[in-house]
């Protein structure tokens, strides 16, 4: 049974930060997959959307899952590219793979090369950007330190557990000195402690005047780091402004807003009435 | 200029990832373990003191350098891009500023120079145990015979890294591209001979494929002359093979890349 979903596009100007040079620009961007079998139609992951995340700012990128992130995501990085609409990173087309010279991605559940040493996949990461030796040795120092994998440096990657998987794909992301960040549910599979020293980092980030992108289904957590949103659902933008703003507007918090996008409570309503 | 020399720097960052997969696996370690074993219990072997056994025992040896060398280029090319995929070890990956191209190409290199250093260490093993049994060995006929070789597994390494995105298992790819290969070896020189004697249209085919395919058997004739201590191939022939070579690379690295720069990746 399909429900609507109520559209509740913050009628507010999405208010930005001081600094309003866009960082991500998405314009009109439509994502199909083509059908896999003869006479299948073609699957519209993004439609016709439009956003702008800024210079400074921790954006939230929400959605129920299948609602059109990872696909958004996916164009934003080069991985694939847009059916239709464009979509640019510093102003430079995302095709053009030096767009990517400034970015740091953590991928959700991402394993690295397990017969390589923390330290010896950071030294790959930076000659890839072209890092000097010196320099690069320092960075990888200052990573290792930030992501608490100093002792476990010279171990092969195969003998972390998950949590330092994790940590360590977030000091590669970093080893650039990126001016944006993109996360994707990057304390998925982490403790409490792991968690709390992602959103150190980010905060952390932030205060540097970095940008970062993230996905996340924990709505607690984005309340607390992010400075806007958006949230995405089959597709489309549902919501598009600053959390405070949000929560102001529609009188709840994160959590039920976003349920309230989806269609979870008719949805729940409905099934409680038949 | 800088942007070549940043897509060298890049190629080579991803071959070296590849060259330290091949010596912190086991399988080389392996392979030469068997190798050294076979061949030093043949050379202990002494047939009614026969003078020409160091002529079977080099045989046997460069067999088994033969057989190691191609089951480490087809294994460890066979897994390069789908173990990236299967890992998503792509994704960190693609998303510095790294193309589709500069990734097929560093898994190349990646994997012909781990094959090399590998050739190397079982020529020298090679001479070792001719030096024991005989008192000179020649120093070009030995470079000729690990160029050649190298040569001939760097098509056969192109050919892997083809079949690692046509085909969705690694296995399956190692399988048909050993198959493929032994099958040239062995057959690739009488498939025209063949073509003569079949009616149409297989003979056309025959005569097709015959065209079609790299004849890696024309490097392997190069084992001979290392056996039977011949003269040196003329120069010009190794240049003109060394091109027969790089012309089939070339061909199999732009099939490659046409085929993995349209693959939807997803996370």
């Amino acid at each position: 049974m399909s429900v609507e979903a109520p559209s509740i596009l913050s009628t507010q100007s999405p208010a930005r930060p001081s600094s309003n040079a866009a960082v991500i620009r998405i314009e009109n961007l439509v994502v199909e997959y083509p059908g896999r079998g003869i006479g299948q139609r073609a699957t519209t992951a993004v439609k016709d959307l439009n956003l702008e995340v800024y210079q400074g700012e921790v954006f939230g990128f929400l959605g129920p899952n299948g609602a059109g992130k990872t696909s958004t995501m996916q164009v934003l990085l080069g991985f694939q590219p847009p059916t239709r609409g464009a979509a640019s990173i510093f102003g430079v087309d995302v095709r053009q793979p030096i767009a990517r010279q400034r970015i740091g991605y953590l991928p959700e559940m991402t394993y690295y090369y397990k017969f390589l040493t923390s330290e010896e996949l950071l030294r790959f990461y930076g000659r890839i950007f072209r890092i000097p030796r010196p320099e690069l040795e320092v960075r990888i120092d200052s990573a290792l330190k930030l992501v608490e994998l100093e002792e476990a440096r010279k171990r092969l990657i195969r003998t972390y557990s998950k949590g330092m998987q994790q940590r360590i794909g977030l000091a590669q992301a970093l080893i650039n000195n990126p001016d944006l960040l993109i996360l994707d549910e990057p304390t998925s599979g982490l403790d409490p402690l792991g968690r709390m020293k992602v959103r150190e980092i980010i905060q952390r980030l932030r205060s540097e005047g970095k940008t970062v992108l993230f996905s996340s289904h924990e709505l607690g957590e984005v309340e607390t780091v992010c400075d806007r949103i958006a949230i995405i659902h089959r597709g489309e933008l549902q919501v598009l402004g600053r959390v405070a703003d949000l929560v102001e507007e529609h009188q709840m918090d994160l959590e039920r807003i976003f349920l309230k996008i989806i269609g979870y409570g008719m949805n729940h309503q409905r099934e409680q009435r038949a | 200029m800088n942007r070549i020399r940043a897509s060298i720097s890049t190629i080579w960052a991803v071959s070296g990832i590849v060259i330290k997969e091949l010596y912190r696996r086991k399988d080389f370690y392996v392979l030469f373990v068997v190798t050294a074993v076979i061949t030093l219990m043949m050379a202990s072997v002494n047939f009614f003191h026969e003078g020409k056994i160091v002529r079977y025992l080099k045989d046997i040896c460069l067999l088994l350098i033969w057989i190691s060398a191609l089951v480490i280029a087809i294994a460890t090319t066979a897994r390069q891009l789908p173990a990236e995929r299967e890992s998503r070890t792509i994704f960190p990956l693609l998303a510095k500023p790294v193309t589709r191209g500069q990734v097929v190409v560093g898994k190349f290199l990646g994997c012909w120079l781990a094959c090399g250093i590998a050739l190397v260490v079982f020529y020298v093993f090679f001479g070792v145990i001719c030096l024991a049994k005989q008192d000179h060995i020649g120093f070009w006929q030995y470079f000729q015979a690990i160029w050649l070789q190298w040569g001939m597994l760097a098509i056969v390494i192109g050919m892997v890294l083809l079949g690692s995105v046509v085909f969705s298992a690694p296995s399956a790819n190692a399988t048909i591209c050993f198959v493929a290969v032994v099958s040239i070896l062995i057959l690739g020189s009488h498939l025209h001979k063949i073509a003569i004697t079949e009616p149409e249209p297989l003979s056309v085919l025959l005569s097709s494929l015959y065209f079609l395919i790299p004849h890696l058997e024309w490097f392997y004739a190069v084992r001979d002359r290392l056996v039977f201590d011949q003269n040196l191939i003329p120069w010009v022939d190794c240049l003109l093979a060394t091109l027969y070579a790089a012309a089939y690379v070339a061909i199999f690295l732009c099939g490659t890349w046409m085929l993995f720069r349209r693959r939807v990746l997803t996370t």
